[in-house]
């Protein structure tokens, strides 16, 4: 076949398979007829199996509304059962007489009862009322009413389902109610199938090329310049990202697909983030292939291909399915502090403390990992061995993000941003770790006023979903691969300080042999003005590097070398280009 | 740092506004020659600073034209400074056409129909397309390939990318050099069939051993370029629009075709200078300060003709390393330090396709008396090199390279000490710059050299020392 017509066929695949997947949400009704439902419940909520048994048939993207009718619907039977119900509290105030000074402790008991669940909580939420100068009786009245409220909320939280437990459960229960056609693995296998086969057709026509360097057109691609082709993938990335952490049960068949082979895996049920893993590997191995045979006739590039694959599957999807099999923390052992912002926090520190020995290895490892191993690795070889031989957001942008790799800004400004902005995020990952740590051994819930938990929660939304996820992927096909890496990362800062000042890494510049024609710096993902060195004859050394090896790969002259060697010489600041005699250093 | 910026700010405000100020040095050129010669002078001297180009407001890397064209890159890409480089380092640039210069007046007539004064002058305009007296160089779809406004043409003259319907399918390509294997590789992203008029019996056979030539000339075809070798233009024929239609050969083939590329090499822009008094050959004469008969007037870079080239050089080398080597030169002398152009061992680079190519030193195309060659190939692969020596002495000359990458900085010490060639063959695993995890092809190819030449291998130890940093 034609290569034109290849390509449009993989895409026109790739395409329906995307298309069929999303349609999923739309077109396939969650149902719990016939369901078991109450097995998902706690013992004290058996009786909402009853009413979510009775909820018509509906598509994935009504379900979650009428789920949460139900819960509704649940909780107010159980406010009747165990709240406080609004002529109780009428009871209960025209007890005081119109006189506010009566309220107090005392009041509460003999009126509620005194051990009672909502005596508890009702004095709770109101004892700050008891004995205040109150200017009325209706205002007292009145605050007391707001907080009935309150204490009926806790009443469901005790009793029934609260508020919340029930983004879980509308996704637990909407992942059981998917049809059972999608959890055969048939539908997954076609799927995913012919994603990737869509893929493997449309990279036929690069297969048939000789080795060599196969950037023809990237200029001219609509897809690749920020076209509209660029702005839909843009738009679907990001929305996937946003519903993968805020709305994961629209996804709730799509999750469904995957659960017989989340069941081999680690035992469990499948939920977003094993789907999202089983997504993100696929797309690595089939963006991979295509890194294979983009590069073929570069050793550098395929081996270090395989290399990011590899701790993708087996690190970062299969490893933690094991561990949690193995009833574990789901660790993935690659994966180093402050990359792995959560490492240090105190649940993840009693999961570890909680498994013995293997625990207590799984957190040194962590511990030696960004200690020692990161460190001296990178002395050794440079950041690369981690950003673009191991790094899974790093496999990403290698794979998936290559055709985008070109769009990072190149501008001196852009280059200050970045030093400000990646080194905050390095500062304030630190001072979170440590407000976290501070608190945890203190038992202090504070530290200089600011609570741990919303430094840890602003760390999260920010620094985890917006940048590494919306921003870092979402942004490929608008801002480059490695939007997330250069800006946003935290041991990238980490290992870039080390690799700027303290490595054996360099890209060497071949004397005087380059032509400025700036082919390495359109290339570089991470926005590194390459050029500006090598056509001064200057090594490289540049804490953002991460090592893909691709300037010196597209080099028309060979110029540029990634080199392991000792550090004499390494950074010259007063380069001497070579060809000419009678050349003397300016000092 | 910062204080010294707003001070050179002040003083470049000054300046401007100061009807007696100096008129300071102007560069004709923005290429590689000039805009080097510009910034060279900036780091010493706070003089002022003026170049002038018609090609383009700012400096762009003409060797990247063809990445452009291709879409590896877009125009932007090939600037080599960001636009506000020029204003921050006080380099002035003027977008004209010199169309005079009167070294009486010390005066410039641009196109403009201003007249520029300067103190010291420098000329650095390139070079231009060599035609030669053909029939039919004016129709339509004749073309070379060396400017912006080349690049241009060549657009016009073709499909759009992915574009189907366009009249322009078989282009001509005249003269075999790195040019043409350039505007042959570009055409064939946009699927027009390329045929090549190569003069000689081998590929650009003026500069390659046979054995190069053979190797490359399959490459070039393995492409889907057809090679005609023995062939010249005779005529380029037009339709009655003046639009090419064929061009015809001296063997009296009519070959039909849309486009013709010129590329039978370039030749010194110095028509401006006729009767100006300043001296010129081929190009405009200079000494070894790269000064011209007239004093305060310089020029550098493809324009510039040395009176007495350094021996294994030439006269006149249009490469972008010569012009960046006398921009850096003729920068110093304007600046008041005086400097000779001193060039060192050769060196140049190309790709051919995919075959990138590096020399150092001279390697003949045919070799002269008590010269030697061997010609070495990993098999199967397109990786090949040639390496040249003395007779007798086994002084290393040079050495060509075809897929392999080799070290600069390696060559240029062993061909400045005069090394044997079995020193320079043993320290090749240190010469190697080829990528990481590529194959390692030294000690094979140091066992074939001995094998067949009987020349002993020496480590180079002292070397090593140097250069394993």
């Amino acid at each position: 076949m034609k290569n034109d017509t290849l390509k449009k066929l993989g895409l026109t695949l790739f395409v329906i398979a995307v298309t069929v997947f999303f349609s999923l949400s739309f077109i396939v009704d969650i149902s719990f007829k016939d369901k078991d439902v109450s097995s998902l419940l706690e013992e004290k909520n058996k009786g909402l199996a009853n009413i979510v048994s009775t909820i018509d048939p509906a598509p994935a993207y009504q379900m979650p509304g009428a789920l949460r009718n139900a819960f509704n619907q649940y909780n107010e039977v159980i406010v009747n059962e165990y709240g406080i119900k609004d002529d109780e509290l009428k009871n209960f105030i025209e007890k005081l007489d119109s006189d506010a000074s009566k309220f107090d402790t005392s009041a509460v008991q003999s009126f509620f009862g005194k051990d009672d669940f909502l005596t508890t909580k009702f004095l709770e939420n109101t004892s700050w009322m008891i004995g205040r100068d109150w200017q009325n009786f209706d205002q007292f009245k009145n605050s007391i009413n707001d907080k009935l409220q309150n204490v009926n909320k806790a009443v469901v939280s005790e009793y029934g389902l609260g508020a919340e437990k029930q983004d879980a459960m509308v996704l637990i229960l909407m992942t059981v109610g998917a049809p059972d056609f999608l959890k055969t693995g048939l539908w997954a296998f076609l799927i995913f199938g012919l994603a990737v086969a869509g893929g493997f057709i449309h990279f036929i026509p690069l297969w048939r090329k000789k080795p060599g360097i196969h950037n023809d057109h990237i200029h001219h691609n609509k897809s690749q310049t920020r076209q509209w082709p660029a702005i839909i993938v843009f738009v679907c990335l990001v929305g996937f990202y946003i519903f993968l952490y805020h709305y994961p049960h629209y996804l709730a068949n799509q999750i469904a697909l995957l659960k017989p082979l989340s069941e081999n895996m680690s035992g469990g049920a499948a939920n977003q983030w094993f789907l999202y893993g089983f997504m993100y590997t696929l797309a690595m191995f089939t963006m991979g292939a295509r890194m294979m045979i983009k590069y073929r006739g570069n050793m550098y590039q395929q081996v270090r291909t395989v290399s990011v694959f590899f701790f993708q599957v087996a690190f970062a999807f299969t490893l933690p399915q094991i561990l949690t099999r193995m009833q574990l923390p789901a660790y993935d052992l690659k994966s180093a502090w402050p990359l792995e912002y959560s490492f240090f926090f105190d649940y993840r520190i009693d999961e570890y403390m909680q498994n013995g020995s293997l625990g207590l290895f799984l957190f040194g490892w962590g511990v030696v990992l960004f200690a020692i191993g990161v460190p001296l690795l990178t002395y050794f070889y440079g950041k690369r061995w981690y950003c673009s031989w191991v790094c899974g957001c790093g496999g990403l942008a290698e794979t998936v993000g290559d055709p985008y790799r070109h769009l990072s800004d190149k501008s001196l400004g852009s280059w200050k941003i970045e030093r400000w902005v990646v080194h905050s995020v390095l500062v304030f990952a630190v001072f979170m770790t440590a407000w976290v740590l501070y608190t945890a051994i203190s038992g202090d819930s504070e530290l200089l006023g600011i609570n741990s938990y919303s430094v840890r929660s602003t760390y999260g939304f920010f620094i985890g979903f917006v940048f590494a996820g919306a921003v870092g992927t979402g942004f490929y096909p608008v801002m480059g691969n490695r939007v997330w890496c250069r800006f946003g990362c935290p041991l990238a800062a980490y290992l870039g300080l080390v690799q700027r000042f303290k490595s054996r890494f360099r890209i060497t510049t071949n004397g005087g042999q380059c032509i400025s024609c700036g082919n390495c710096s359109t290339y570089c993902e991470m926005g590194i003005d390459v050029r500006w060195y090598a056509q001064r004859g200057q090594n490289i050394v540049r804490s953002s590097c991460v090592g893909c090896g691709v300037c010196s790969a597209v080099c028309p002259r060979g110029v540029l070398k990634l080199e392991n060697k000792t550090e004499d010489g390494r950074i010259n600041d007063n380069p001497i280009l070579i060809g000419r005699e009678g050349v003397t250093l300016n000092l | 740092m910062r204080i010294e910026n707003i001070l050179n700010k002040i003083a470049y405000f000054r300046c401007e506004h100061d009807e007696h100020m100096a008129h300071g040095t102007v560069i004709i050129g923005n290429g590689i020659a000039g805009i080097t010669a510009a910034r060279e002078m900036r780091k010493i001297s706070d003089e002022r600073i003026q170049v002038i180009s018609i090609e383009t407001p700012y400096f762009f890397s003409r060797t990247a034209l063809m990445y452009v064209y291709m879409g590896h890159m877009k125009f932007e890409h090939t600037k080599p400074y960001e636009n506000w480089f020029w204003e921050k380092n006080r380099i002035e640039l003027v977008q004209a056409l010199v169309e005079k210069v009167n070294p009486e007046k010390n005066e410039l007539l641009l196109s403009t129909g201003e007249q520029i004064k300067y103190d010291k002058l420098l000329i650095a305009t390139g070079s231009k397309t060599q035609y030669f007296d053909w029939k039919g160089l004016d129709y339509k779809g004749v073309q070379g390939l060396y400017s912006f406004q080349d690049l241009e043409k060549l657009e016009a003259n073709t499909p759009k990318p992915f574009q189907k319907d366009h009249p322009t399918k078989k282009a001509i390509i005249v003269g075999a050099g790195l040019i043409g294997v350039e505007l042959a590789e570009m055409l064939n992203t946009r699927d027009i069939e390329v045929t090549m008029l190569v003069r000689e019996g081998a590929f650009w056979n003026g500069v390659l051993t046979p054995s190069e030539a053979a190797e490359i000339g399959h490459h070039i075809e393995s492409h889907g370029i057809k090679l005609m070798f023995e062939s010249e233009l005779d005529e380029v024929l037009a339709d009655d629009s003046g639009k090419v239609r064929a061009v015809r050969t001296k063997k009296n083939e009519e070959l039909e075709c849309q486009l013709v590329g010129i590329t039978t090499g370039v030749k010194p822009n110095i028509d401006f200078l006729k009767n100006t008094g300043i001296e010129s050959d081929k190009g405009i004469l200079v000494d070894e300060y790269l000064e011209t008969n007239i004093p305060n007037i310089y020029a550098a870079g493809d324009c510039a003709q040395m009176r007495e080239a350094s021996s294994g050089r030439k006269p006149v080398e249009a490469v972008w390393y010569v012009g960046r080597m006398m921009g850096e030169v003729a920068g110093a002398n304007l600046a008041g330090k005086k400097t000779a152009y001193k060039p060192g061992p050769w060196f140049n680079s190309a790709k051919f396709f995919d075959i990138e190519y590096q020399t150092y030193g001279n390697v003949m195309a045919k070799p002269e008396d008590k010269q030697e060659q061997y010609f070495w190939k990993v098999k199967d692969k397109n990786k090949f090199m040639t390496i040249a020596w003395q007779k007798e002495t086994n002084v290393f000359l040079g050495i060509n390279t075809f897929g392999i990458r080799l070290r600069h900085e390696y060559f240029n010490n062993v061909l400045k000490k005069k090394m044997t060639v079995g020193e320079v063959i043993g320290g090749m695993r240190i010469a190697n710059f080829d990528t990481e995890f590529y194959s390692k092809w030294d000690k094979a190819l140091k066992n074939d050299f001995t094998s067949e030449t009987g020349i002993e291998i020496r480590e180079p130890n002292m070397l090593q020392k140097l250069l394993q940093r």
